[in-house]
């Protein structure tokens, strides 16, 4: 008994940590203050509306999901390609591909975001959106590849074969039998590539046209370079929205999850 | 001295899980040296009552004594036990070597020795690197696995991570040994041959095997005693001889081996009567008494027609190598023989069992079971009667349409007509009518017997000579006519098998 | 047969070109300009040489492994009962637990240090400059401790039962039980751990910057002032080589730990 309240206690006490700061954060969005820990007056939405009045930081915002969004659907692309091409190539091949693949995962960002930088104006592209691009693909595509490979390796590999038994083509097999199949594997790699680009701030910062801010880049300058714009009380109001988007998300990704779960066992029993 | 001998003894072990009683009152002790085996279904608690044995549980109620010692709390690292576990569960960290000698590199033993002033002391000590060596050779050289120490455990057959497994507890020099279904992973070829080495190893040993099983076979081949589960409680205490041809009750006679199990009532002394005709037996129970019949289909001896008991025809012949397994049917009733003479299908022939084949067992009689079957009126019809019933119980969430038809959940809709159901009515819940035209089947009241608070009354019916059993607080005379009357709720339907796929 | 099999292998030409382009020609690049004097344009080890001989470079580095070994030990230290205790008793039942221990990851790295620094703010803890350490690894501890909790809880939740039960019927008691098969079995959960934090907390500079108050240089620091203040490629990419060389000579040593099939770590978000 004295065992179960001392694991608990331990349980609450590393949550509390994890979560103080984002709880305060959210606190002091619904207060006018400049400064957190000095509660000035009441409670306001004043922050909310500061933030959605605020055209750099909508245009952050929006930049962050838009690029989060076009170079996730390209890495998706690029990595269901290759990890489709690798699993079907010889094995030297293959080794040497995945190797490659894992390149950017292991290697420090700092490094991926200066080499990226040097390729890109020794291809004379320079800091441009081509460049944004390039780097938040390499930063995500091995997630993909990652997710994808295990589901390749689920399917029975007779079902290619069996298409084109059938008469499928090559191409009609791959999009009518092998991809439906990986699809999963496709969507989770998908998620990642978002959740990854989103979060990034090196190779962003490294890769971007100077004008162009993601909500990193505009949080980084905020807090690390000192560049207190009027508006970075506001981004206070931002983080809860986040937080608590994400909380929605997660909530509904499980209790989708949780009902293929259901589903799939259903379907075991019959 | 009968009590040294009992090595292990489980006082009232009661183990539940959130309520759900895994485990009921369980009584039973083990003989030093002997092969006990805890047989049943999966689910039925052996599982539970070894690892309790081995102190992975605790008992929710009730003692476990070890030498007449109460271990009921001892963790297992302190118990003279080591476990042969289901799927091996060797530590894929460490290799063969390192395996075997877990147990023996956490031993430690107090040393007395004198030391140099002559004063007596006590050391706690390792075994030495060297009596580790020997030790794990001799075991490996007990399961045949001589210099494999430096293997590693997963590049290892299934056989082998076996062998290994048993060794890492045997070189412990454990007073019990417990196997939980530890040849269940193997392939039938390999587990012939680990039973024989398992039962030599015994002998070998000389220590205590405790071994679980839902393999009756292997049950009966290896063990000295064999305890027979199910549902949480011990059915049967016996030597494999006995369980097999002195099984006390249905659920033993069924499991243990192939059975025919027939409802029969006493007729007389040592006379029962089942498949509609009277057998002398050897078992001596009281008169009318519903009891239930066990027949071995080896037991069973085929006749010309006319010549043996009762006369029936084969409806089935199945070659199964040494013998045929031939369905032989009387009247509604189906006999599973065994015999190694074929007869034909279709054949007509008779049937002759020698009394002291017949096993009679006293049949846990809680409520009347029929077979029956729904008619066009959604009614259902058994014992020569036509009853009123609710026919949506058979389909869960169903209802009936206007046209008689029954809808299920999903829509569809079936004819019940000619539905095969198996009915049971509970003992209170038949009324019985003094007027023959009031009721839903009729017949004679041919016993009646005073069971403290109330009368059970057995009402045989005409035609088909079913009983009726009520448990009723008035008195009625015996071969007094009548009829009974049960509600409809009260008629519980159940799809017969067949049916149900 | 080649006929067959060419739509699917030949998928992964696309991406091999790009792997090329994008991620091997790079670090050929950084190798290049790794080599080449900044000044005459010639093969040179000069630029190694101005790295270790200077003292402002070599105490980023001894700071950059003092925090990472510290940030490290303590992830380690908190997380490990933290998965072991959801992962081995009824807290975690539904799943909720582990749900609200990796929920942060999925929130902006950028924003949680900077929820942190507004909270060691508001609590004083940027008063001296002698905090300043103390700060950054609080912030490092932080931000890196959902990833340590993942792929420990994942290898523990995995580990089976029975193989614990045989040591203590072997003898062992629960302390012995843990140090002899429990740590043992979760090598590979605590390696992808430190592989998962070790790495970032050199080379990220996103957290020394907010909360070192400029006081805490790291050598990922170093690099992007290579690249980014002095504009010295040469010297920049040499920094960025000696990382590689430290990246692959850890990805050695732990790789015989590692899984197979290791999404447990990020790749385990989704």
């Amino acid at each position: 008994m004295v065992k179960k309240i001392f694991q608990r206690g331990y349980i609450w006490l590393v949550l509390a940590f994890l979560y103080a700061p984002i709880l305060l954060l959210a606190v002091y969005s619904f207060n006018n203050s400049q400064v957190i820990g000095q509660w000035s007056d009441e409670w306001t939405v004043d922050l909310y509306k500061q933030l959605f009045a605020s055209g750099e930081l909508m245009t952050t915002v929006a930049n962050t999901l838009i690029l989060a969004f076009v170079s996730s659907i390209i890495s998706t692309v690029l990595g269901t390609m290759g990890a489709i091409g690798m699993f079907y190539s010889k094995k030297r091949t293959r080794n040497a591909l995945n190797t490659v693949t894992q390149i950017p995962v292991i290697n420090a960002e700092i490094v991926t975001a200066i080499s990226t930088a040097l390729v890109c104006t020794m291809f004379a592209f320079g800091r441009t959106y081509v460049s944004l691009l390039i780097g938040h693909v390499i930063l995500t595509f091995p997630f993909v590849v990652l997710n994808v490979t295990p589901k390749l390796k689920q399917m029975d590999s007779n079902l290619y074969e069996a298409a084109l038994d059938l008469g499928a083509t090559p191409t009609q097999a791959l999009f009518k039998v092998v991809i439906p199949q990986i699809l999963p594997g496709i969507f989770s790699g998908f998620l990642i590539a978002i959740t990854l680009s989103l979060d990034d701030y090196i190779i962003t910062t490294f890769t971007k046209p100077s004008t162009f801010n993601t909500i990193s880049t505009f949080v980084f300058d905020a807090y690390a370079k000192g560049g207190r714009s009027a508006d970075v009380p506001a981004l206070r109001a931002l983080s809860t929205i986040i937080f608590a988007v994400i909380i929605i998300m997660v909530i509904v990704k499980n209790i989708v999850s949780n009902k293929q779960d259901l589903k799939t066992k259903g379907e075991k029993r019959r | 001295m009968e009590k040294e001998e009992k090595i292990i003894v489980l006082q009232d072990v009661v183990k539940a899980y959130d309520g759900q009683v895994a485990v009921e009152k369980m009584n039973f002790y083990v003989r030093k040296g002997e092969f006990v085996t805890l047989l049943g279904p999966s689910g039925c608690g052996k599982s539970t009552t070894l690892r309790m044995i081995a102190g992975f549980e605790m008992p929710t109620e009730g003692k476990i004594l070890l030498n007449g010692k109460d271990i009921t709390t001892v963790p297992p690292y302190e118990r003279p036990i080591n476990t042969v576990f289901q799927r091996y569960a060797l530590f894929p960290h460490l290799n063969v070597y390192d395996n075997i000698a877990y147990g023996l590199k956490l031993k430690r033993f107090r040393n007395t020795y004198i030391d140099k002033n002559g004063k007596e002391k006590v050391k706690i000590e390792k075994l030495s690197k060297a009596v580790i060596d020997a030790k794990v050779s001799r075991v490996l050289k007990l399961v045949d696995l001589e210099e494999f120490e430096k293997r590693d455990v997963t590049t290892l057959s299934g056989g082998q991570q076996q062998r290994i497994a048993i060794a890492r507890a045997i070189v412990n020099e454990p007073e019990i040994l417990l196997l939980d279904e530890p040849l269940g992973a193997l392939d039938l070829k390999m587990r012939k041959d680990m039973q024989l080495e398992l039962k030599e190893m015994h002998q070998k040993l000389g220590i205590t095997f405790i071994y679980v099983t839902h393999d009756q076979e292997e049950a009966l081949t290896m063990s000295d005693t064999v305890v027979v589960m199910s549902d949480g409680v011990i059915q049967q205490i016996g030597t494999p001889k006995d369980i097999y041809n002195e099984p006390k009750n249905s659920f033993v006679a069924d499991f243990i081996g192939e059975s025919n199990i027939f409802s029969g009532t006493m007729v007389g002394n040592k006379k029962v009567r089942f498949i509609n005709k009277v057998f002398d037996c050897v078992d001596d129970f009281p008169v009318n008494e519903k009891v239930d019949v066990v027949v071995r289909p080896e037991d069973i001896f085929l006749a010309d027609e006319g010549k043996g008991m009762v006369d029936g025809v084969i409806i089935s012949s199945i070659f199964k190598g040494v013998h045929y397994e031939m369905t032989f049917k009387v009247g509604k009733t189906e006999v599973l023989i065994q015999d190694t003479m074929e007869r034909k299908v279709g054949e007509r022939c008779s049937i002759h069992i020698r009394p002291d084949d017949i096993h009679i067992m006293e049949k846990e009689f809680d409520c009347n079971r029929y077979d029956g079957y729904i008619t066009k009126r959604n009614t259902v019809c058994f014992a020569d009667g036509e009853f009123e019933c609710d026919v949506t119980q058979l389909y869960e969430k169903s209802h009936l349409d206007e046209e008689g038809y029954l809808v299920l959940e999903n829509g569809e809709k079936i004819d019940l007509t000619d539905v095969d159901v198996k009915v049971e009515v509970g003992l209170k819940d038949i009324e019985i009518i003094d007027n023959e035209e009031d009721g839903d089947a009729c017949g004679n009241i041919i016993s009646i017997v005073y069971k403290g608070d109330h009368y059970q009354v057995i009402i045989r019916t005409d035609e088909e000579e079913e009983d009726f059993v009520v448990d009723t607080e008035y008195v009625w005379n015996e071969n007094d006519r009548v009829s009974v009357k049960i509600p409809p709720n009260k008629i519980k339907l159940k799809l017969k098998a067949v049916n149900q796929k | 047969m080649t006929a067959l099999k060419f739509s699917r292998k030949h998928l992964g030409i696309p991406y091999a070109l790009f792997m090329a382009m994008f991620v091997v020609f790079p670090l050929l690049l950084i190798i290049y300009y790794a080599f080449t004097d900044p000044e005459t344009g010639s093969l040179s080890f000069v630029n190694f040489i101005d790295f270790f001989t200077s003292n402002a470079n070599l105490t980023a580095l001894f700071m950059s492994f003092a925090l990472a070994i510290l940030t490290t030990a303590i992830c380690l230290l908190i997380a490990y009962p933290t998965a072991y205790i959801l992962a081995r008793t009824d807290i975690n039942r539904n799943g909720v637990m582990l749900l609200l221990f990796i929920l942060p990851m999925w929130i902006n790295f950028v924003l949680r240090t900077a929820a942190m620094k507004e909270l060691l703010y508001s609590i004083g803890m940027f008063n001296s400059n002698k905090l300043s350490f103390v700060n950054t690894l609080i912030g490092m501890v932080y931000d890196y401790l959902p990833f340590t909790i993942l792929p420990i809880y994942t290898v523990l939740e995995k580990l089976d039962k029975n193989v614990l039960e045989a040591s203590s019927d072997l003898g062992a008691n629960g302390l012995q039980t843990l140090f002899k098969v429990t740590i043992p079995l979760s090598m590979p959960g605590i390696v992808s751990a430190i592989t998962m934090v070790l790495l970032p907390t050199m080379t990220s500079y996103v957290v020394s910057d907010t909360l070192g108050n400029g006081n805490i240089t790291i050598i990922g620091k170093l690099i992007e002032n290579q690249f980014s203040v002095m504009y010295n490629w040469n010297a920049g990419s040499a920094i960025a080589m000696i990382l590689l060389v430290f990246i692959f000579g850890t990805m050695l040593i732990t790789g015989k730990f590692t899984e197979k099939d290791e999404t447990a770590t990020r790749g385990g978000l989704w």
